[in-house]
């Protein structure tokens, strides 16, 4: 089955989303849209927009490939969606409430009980705390893939630090800069206020003894991590300062930054720290990267962490599987966006059948992410199917499976002009006292013709998303 | 509000820019002399390299004290973690560690900056090229300085900037002082020889002052001006007494600021006065090297108080 194409699809024409595009398209010069692509990658280089590899030496700091043909979506597609992830955020943070308190969903067998209690991503720690606001996620990324016009999937929920926003923004300020006569033609809904927004929404679940203005932070692991940039491009927008857990100490029941003048208090911590790392005394101790005692800090209420520790438990791959019962379990209504068809390999059933149909499906680790440890069944060769099927069946419970599915394509600029690629879409999401999604997110896109991995360790670049407004 | 960790970046990035354009000064005024004077060329290799303090981890690598390898382990050699390729690395990962602090014209002048340096430093340069290569340092370093100016707040991010700067400053200067000093003093300068002019011009040239020193002194090439020019002269951008000026102004900036002096504004008080009350002719009775080497050693301890009075760890 061809895949569906949201620009030109085989069966019908030009779809109308793509019109006022194509229309400006054909006027363009070949060889200027080829100069452009060339200074896109000049003006990202220059502003030092590169992510590192990890276990890639020489190449320490690369670029994400950008392409300056733009994913196009109807106000009426968007609405559809926001609906759905509304719906599903919603779920996610009653989800994390319940079973770090009541359990009432266990209870009520809806999801196992040893799928959550025997899960690493599970913190016991969390158990009977409840965090300002009631707030878990904070900023969620929800990957959304698309089969064809009304078909649409969610292939992950991001409710631990997902990444990527930053470069939404600078996607959508170079084309504005490469293209601005396009967007005089075009009403894009702006997504530029995401950093306003998001502090916006950090100070609204501040701790409830704050006096006056929070003091907001963002916490990196440092300026070696892969997303080093995308830390201080957020810091930097929100006008909040970049912090490293050397910089912070617990003093007299806070969390404090040591600053030129002495140690000063932080009332919201936005860490892009993962949660083994966060407090050496609570979880792993021989993290640098954390701060000693802040969930004692976090305990008593005096600081608030997003996303919370302990969320990594809603979007584990194993509990996506059962997304569709606990969006139906807390909304108490079927869930709008679906889930892709999952085979748990913990069940004997599922896994004989992922054995058989290998070369078929799509096989990720449970706890995986990145595109790191998963088998494309249909890319893969006889031997990698093979050597696969031995690591499944030496931890089954560590894997999950789904069909593969024609993800949508969308054009992207070649040396031969445009030619179609697969794409995903990683809208991101702000809880707070409301929910707020800003329109279009990122999308990304396979580069190599066929190619279904579209993440940026893997070789896939971004383009920018426009969501119309009409 | 600023962290500590963020002043440190602050003042250890400009401490490298500013080293790496020292570096290709040394290795200029070096060229120069081993150009005009081939007989001594070594022995000018080597007091460039005691000024850019690189000269045991030169010798534990080279034999010969020629261009070449002189040039080579102070432009390109990454490990001398002073050369100019490193110096502007470590200038970089400062600045992107510190890069919310920055704006983007500085960040992005550093950035490419650092990225024209590796493309030209990544094979052993041409001798015939070192003159480029030289300029091309310097104009880089130079339009890094013009975005700082140009579009930092003044506010106590630019502050512990300057301070870096100035240190760093006022230590290479300094030190090259310190290294050719025998060739100030009267009794060997009496001959008034053109190896002594040679010599003179050579470290006004490593301070980039030898045109200046002529407006100044109109062209009067006398050990005691050259020391009064480096040391005393209040407008000469390299002199102790400018750079003191500076750091002065920065560090009551800073007190001003959070109400709090601290040991490092006693320091530099006490290194502005001597400067201010000292006249070259009592720096030469109580011994040049006497004076710089006190001087190098209050400006380290200077740079020691600014750290942890202000908590950069």
């Amino acid at each position: 089955m061809p895949a569906f194409d949201e620009m030109l699809p085989e069966t019908s024409g030009l779809r109308r989303p793509y019109e006022g595009y194509d229309r400006w398209l054909k006027e363009q010069d070949p060889a200027r849209l080829t100069q452009k692509m060339q200074d896109a990658e000049r003006v990202f280089r220059k502003t030092g927009i590169t992510f590192a590899v990890y276990g890639e030496q020489e190449a320490s700091e690369r670029l994400i490939p950008f392409d300056i043909v733009p994913r196009i979506l109807s106000g009426q597609e968007w609405r559809r969606l926001t609906q759905g992830i509304e719906q599903r955020v919603q779920a996610l943070n009653a989800f994390l409430d319940d079973i770090y308190h009541r359990q009432e969903i266990l209870r009520a067998g809806r999801v196992p009980k040893d799928l959550v209690a025997k899960n690493e991503a599970f913190l016991p720690e969390m158990i009977g705390v409840r965090p300002p606001a009631g707030v878990y996620t904070h900023i969620i990324g929800v990957d959304i893939v698309r089969i064809s016009e009304n078909e649409f999937y969610v292939l992950e929920d991001n409710a631990r630090t997902p990444s990527g926003v930053s470069y939404m923004l600078e996607n959508r300020e170079t084309m504005m800069q490469l293209f601005p006569e396009l967007f005089q033609k075009i009403k894009v809904r702006p997504v530029e206020n995401y950093p306003q927004l998001l502090r916006q929404s950090l100070a609204a679940v501040r701790p409830q003894g704050t006096k006056g203005a929070p003091t907001i932070a963002v916490l990196t692991p440092g300026s070696y991590n892969s997303a080093y940039f995308e830390h201080a491009f957020l810091a930097d927008q929100m006008g909040v300062q970049l912090v490293e857990g050397q910089d912070l100490r617990v003093v007299d029941g806070h969390v404090a930054m040591r600053t030129t003048e002495g140690y000063k208090q932080i009332d919201v911590l936005y860490r892009r720290v993962d949660d083994n790392f966060l407090d050496p005394l609570t979880f792993r101790p021989d993290s640098a990267l954390g701060v000693p005692g802040i969930m004692d800090v976090y305990r008593a209420g005096n600081i608030t962490i997003a996303n919370a520790p302990g969320t990594g438990i809603a979007d584990d791959k194993a509990i996506y599987s059962y997304m569709p019962e606990i969006v139906e379990f807390y909304t108490g209504r079927k869930a709008i966006l679906g889930n892709i068809p999952t085979w748990r390999c913990s069940e004997p059933d599922s896994l004989k059948y992922v054995l058989e149909h290998i070369s078929e499906l799509v096989i990720k680790e449970v706890h995986g992410s990145g595109g790191y440890g998963m088998l494309v069944g249909p890319a893969a060769t006889k031997k990698e199917c093979q050597e696969f099927a031995k690591k499944l069946q030496a931890k089954p419970s560590n894997y999950i499976a789904q069909p593969t599915l024609a993800l949508s394509t969308c054009p992207i600029l070649t040396e031969k002009g445009l030619s179609p690629r697969h794409v995903d879409l990683r809208p991101y999401v702000l809880v707070s006292d409301r929910i707020q999604i800003v329109p279009g997110g990122l999308t990304r896109v396979a580069l190599k013709q066929g190619s279904l991995v579209v993440n940026s360790s893997q070789g896939g670049g971004t383009k920018d998303t426009w969501v119309l407004d009409d | 509000m600023l962290l500590g960790r963020t002043a440190n970046g602050l003042y250890w990035m400009n401490r490298y820019i500013e080293r790496a354009e020292n570096m290709a000064r040394l290795v200029d005024a070096g060229l120069r002399m081993a150009l005009t004077r081939t007989q001594s060329a070594a022995e000018e290799w080597n007091s460039v390299l005691l000024s850019a303090g690189s000269d045991y981890a030169f010798a534990q690598k080279y034999q010969d004290y020629t261009a070449a390898n002189v040039s080579d382990f102070l432009l390109r050699d990454t490990s001398n973690p002073s050369s100019t390729m490193s110096s502007i690395e470590t200038a970089r990962n400062n600045a992107r560690m510190v890069r919310t602090a920055l704006t983007r014209e500085t960040w992005e002048s550093i950035n490419e900056a650092w990225m024209a340096l590796k493309r030209m430093l990544a094979r052993p340069i041409d001798e015939r090229d070192l003159p480029n290569v030289l300029d091309a340092i310097k104009r880089e370093t130079a339009l890094i300085r013009g975005s700082f100016y140009g579009t930092m707040l003044r506010n106590e991010i630019f502050d512990f900037s300057q301070l870096g700067t100035y240190v760093e400053r006022a230590d290479n200067t300094a030190r090259i002082l310190d290294v050719k000093y025998y060739v100030l003093l009267p009794s060997l300068s009496w001959v008034g020889s053109t190896l002594d002019n040679y010599q003179w011009e050579s470290i006004l040239r490593s301070v980039s002052a030898h045109r200046s020193y002529r407006w100044v002194y109109e062209a009067d090439y006398k050990p005691t001006n050259i020391a009064d020019y480096l040391i005393l002269n209040v407008r000469m951008p390299r002199s102790l007494t400018f750079c003191y000026r500076f750091l002065g102004e920065h560090l009551k900036f800073l007190g001003d600021d959070y109400g709090e002096r601290h040991a490092c504004h006693a320091t530099a008080e006490k290194i502005q006065t001597t400067l201010r009350r000292g006249s070259i002719k009592d720096i030469f009775d109580h011994g040049l090297h006497e004076f710089l080497a006190e001087f190098i050693r209050d400006n380290t301890r200077l740079g020691d108080e600014i750290a942890q009075d202000y908590r950069f760890f």
